[in-house]
């Protein structure tokens, strides 16, 4: 279960709304097990051939699901993850954006004493190509099997990043797409960690953002990887301007720019791209370099 | 979503933060009046929502009600323009008349959201009234900082911990501990971004008092934080984005280029502003379109960038994933043919739907610039106006 995800995986889909049944459909055409909906007051249904429950408790109880994939509305949405939290989930991906930070600095808080990982909020959740394992909203025909994994702060650059690997005839083994919220379940170094100990995997794409200081902490566990990274940071040219006063920028200081960021992944031995166009090539070349394609 | 000093003395004030006395006036024969009710000299300070206002002349001393009343016929409807809000500034339609306060000390405070912890900080530091980012870059040891745990909430012995690291003690550090602590509720309480009380003050008569304050809210949290929302003042915003609001485009913002953007999900929009700036041109704005579930989200977004006037040529990014290809392409359709974008047009998509997104562009017999990476949409983009 290196990528979160695989061939026994069983998730259930809390918010079984327009965008909910459209993404189960998928999530199954593509020949992943989804098990049930979760939609209060609609329990004993069936919608689109899915079983509905009241609770995500009854999903596990009857149909072991053991991914919760979350589309709830932003305003109960923390509710929905302690509720997969509460039900022992092992895997909780949840897509919803706008969650308000307090709500998900308390669900974190909650997390520190439960097994449960969460991926997200505001991603667009993982795909383990190889086994056919679909967690999530990426568009599933620009992904080809092979062993390249993919981490990204945002969801349409996983897109771009994937697309850009299967023209130059690299696969993929699968994405994690961490989330661009300030506060996320599973930030880039803990998601690297886990593609280091995935199997399929024989090198990483890792695409970060200005902002915060998440592709530091990514620096420094890449200083401890066997496998390659080929880096990107979005957001290089865009102005300073909404600047949050001063208070944010004292935790951060200088670290929240592209360029503090690009250097502090050149020299944990990253090949950081500048143009975002050049994702899929620089991949092929340092595969090309290492034998590996 | 930010506040005005004043909204925010008065949140603060709620919660048992003590502020200078102080009204708030929008014409001059209030603001003399605000003057003579206080007594004595005051201060008269601008209300817009950036910081540096006193370097503008948006804060100045008057002696008297009448000079009081003289000092806020010139500030009031002035455009103030600082280094924190761009050339264009920002208009002054109120100020805050308060007494004048002599300062013995001055002190900084203020809480924000730590991404890394998961937790809201309280950084303190002596060095009140000075930039804060220098202080911390170059003696961190001067910046004091406690986390507010958000399951058990602030605890007494932090807010005596920062207390006395200000060096507020005897008679001071009781009621520094309790506007710490006031502080951090009117924090965790509204949904805060950012409040900052800079400086504390302690004044000559041996008061403690929060004599400039900055608060924001967290934007996702206004639907719970509905007395708050009407507080905003949309003066303070540019036009073009409150249009976008209007129209439901939360992630709009307007840029200094000529090259109109309009682009899915963050991170790719931020992309496209690099591959259209390596590419040699500027955007003019920054869009980000979200899930659009329908063409008339897309034409009510195209027509901001059309009537942009400096927009000169039109990008349209997407990678669909929850968002369709196939709708957006129907609503660039729609806005070419109502004329909304007069202007060159580069489409590049790819992801859920293409093909149907494709088909509809080719039967459409628009003329439409059509890339395939966007790297080469980019490029496009600025080839069309050159």
């Amino acid at each position: 279960m290196s990528l979160l995800l695989d061939e026994n995986s069983k998730v259930v889909i809390q918010g079984f709304g327009s965008a909910g049944q459209r993404e189960a459909i998928i999530c199954r055409d593509y020949g992943t097990s989804v098990v049930a909906g979760v939609t209060p007051g609609k329990g004993g249904q069936e919608i689109e051939g899915f079983p509905i429950r009241n609770t995500v408790q009854e999903a596990v109880d009857e149909f072991n699901a053991n991914v919760s994939l979350i589309f709830v509305p932003a305003p109960f949405a923390a509710d929905a993850i302690l509720e997969a939290v509460g039900a022992q989930i092992p895997v909780i991906i949840c897509i919803t954006e706008n969650i308000p930070v307090l709500d998900m600095m308390r669900v974190k808080r909650v997390l520190t004493t439960s097994d449960s990982i969460l991926i997200g909020p505001n991603c667009p959740g993982v795909i383990n190509v190889g086994a056919h394992a679909r967690a999530g909203i990426m568009p599933v025909d620009v992904y080809t099997e092979g062993n390249v994994g993919v981490i990204s702060r945002s969801g349409t650059l996983v897109y771009e990043a994937v697309d850009q690997l299967t023209k130059v005839g690299v696969g993929q083994s699968g994405s994690i797409g961490v989330g661009g919220d300030p506060i996320i379940g599973t930030n880039q170094a803990q998601a690297l960690a886990l593609l280091e100990d995935d199997p399929n995997t024989a090198a990483v794409v890792l695409i970060g953002e200005i902002g915060g200081t998440a592709e530091q902490e990514a620096a420094e566990f890449i200083k401890t990887m066997s496998k390659p990274v080929v880096a990107f940071i979005a957001g290089a040219t865009a102005p300073p301007g909404r600047r949050m006063g001063h208070a944010g920028a004292i935790i951060a200081g200088a670290a929240g720019t592209a360029e503090a960021k690009q250097s502090a992944l050149r020299e944990a031995g990253a090949h950081v791209v500048e143009n975002p166009g050049d994702i899929g090539s620089t991949m092929l070349n340092v595969l090309k370099n290492q034998g590996l394609a | 979503m930010k506040l005005h000093e004043y909204q925010a003395k008065e949140l603060l004030a709620e919660y048992g933060v003590p502020v200078p006395a102080g009204s708030i006036a929008t014409t001059p024969e209030e603001a003399a009046e605000a003057a003579a009710g206080i007594g004595g000299a005051v201060v008269v300070k601008a209300q817009a929502h950036t910081g540096a206002r006193g370097k503008a002349g948006g804060v100045k001393v008057a002696n008297s009600a009448e000079e009081a009343g003289t000092i806020a016929q010139e500030i009031l409807g002035m455009n103030l323009v600082t280094n924190q809000t761009g050339p264009s500034g920002l208009p002054v339609n109120s100020v805050l008349i308060e007494e004048a306060i002599e300062i013995d000390r001055e002190l900084y405070l203020s809480v924000a959201i730590d991404g890394s912890a998961a937790m809201p900080v309280i950084i303190a530091s002596q060095e009140g009234g000075m930039d804060i980012e220098e202080v911390a870059a170059q003696r961190p040891e001067a910046i004091l900082r406690e986390y507010i745990d958000p399951a058990a909430g602030f605890q007494g012995f932090q807010a005596r911990a920062l207390a006395f690291g200000l060096g507020l003690t005897g008679d001071l550090n009781r009621p520094a501990t309790s506007l710490i602590e006031s502080l951090a509720k009117a924090f965790m309480e509204s949904d805060g971004s950012i409040a900052e009380i800079n400086p504390v003050v302690v004044t000559k008569d041996g008061r403690l008092l929060a004599a400039d304050a900055k608060f924001s809210i967290d934007d996702s949290a206004m639907f719970r934080q509905k007395s708050l929302d009407e507080k905003r003042d949309r003066t303070q915003e540019a036009e073009k984005e409150l249009e976008a609001q209007d129209a439901g485009i939360q992630n709009y913002i307007k840029l200094d280029g000529n090259i109109g953007c309009l682009v899915n999900g963050a991170g790719l929009a931020m992309s496209t502003l690099d591959a259209i700036k390596m590419a040699g041109g500027d955007a003019a704005n920054f869009l980000d379109i979200g899930t659009a579930n329908s063409p008339e989200a897309v034409v009510s977004a195209l027509r901001i960038i059309g009537t942009d006037p400096d927009v000169e040529a039109v990008l349209v990014n997407i990678f669909g994933g929850l968002a369709r290809t196939d709708i957006i392409a129907q609503g660039v359709i729609d806005a070419k043919n109502q004329g909304l974008i007069p202007q060159p047009t580069v489409i590049r998509l790819a992801g859920s739907n293409v093909n149907e997104g494709n088909e509809l562009l080719d039967k459409s017999g628009l003329e439409l610039v059509r890339a395939d990476g966007f790297a080469q949409a980019a490029q496009a983009a600025v080839d069309a106006i050159s």
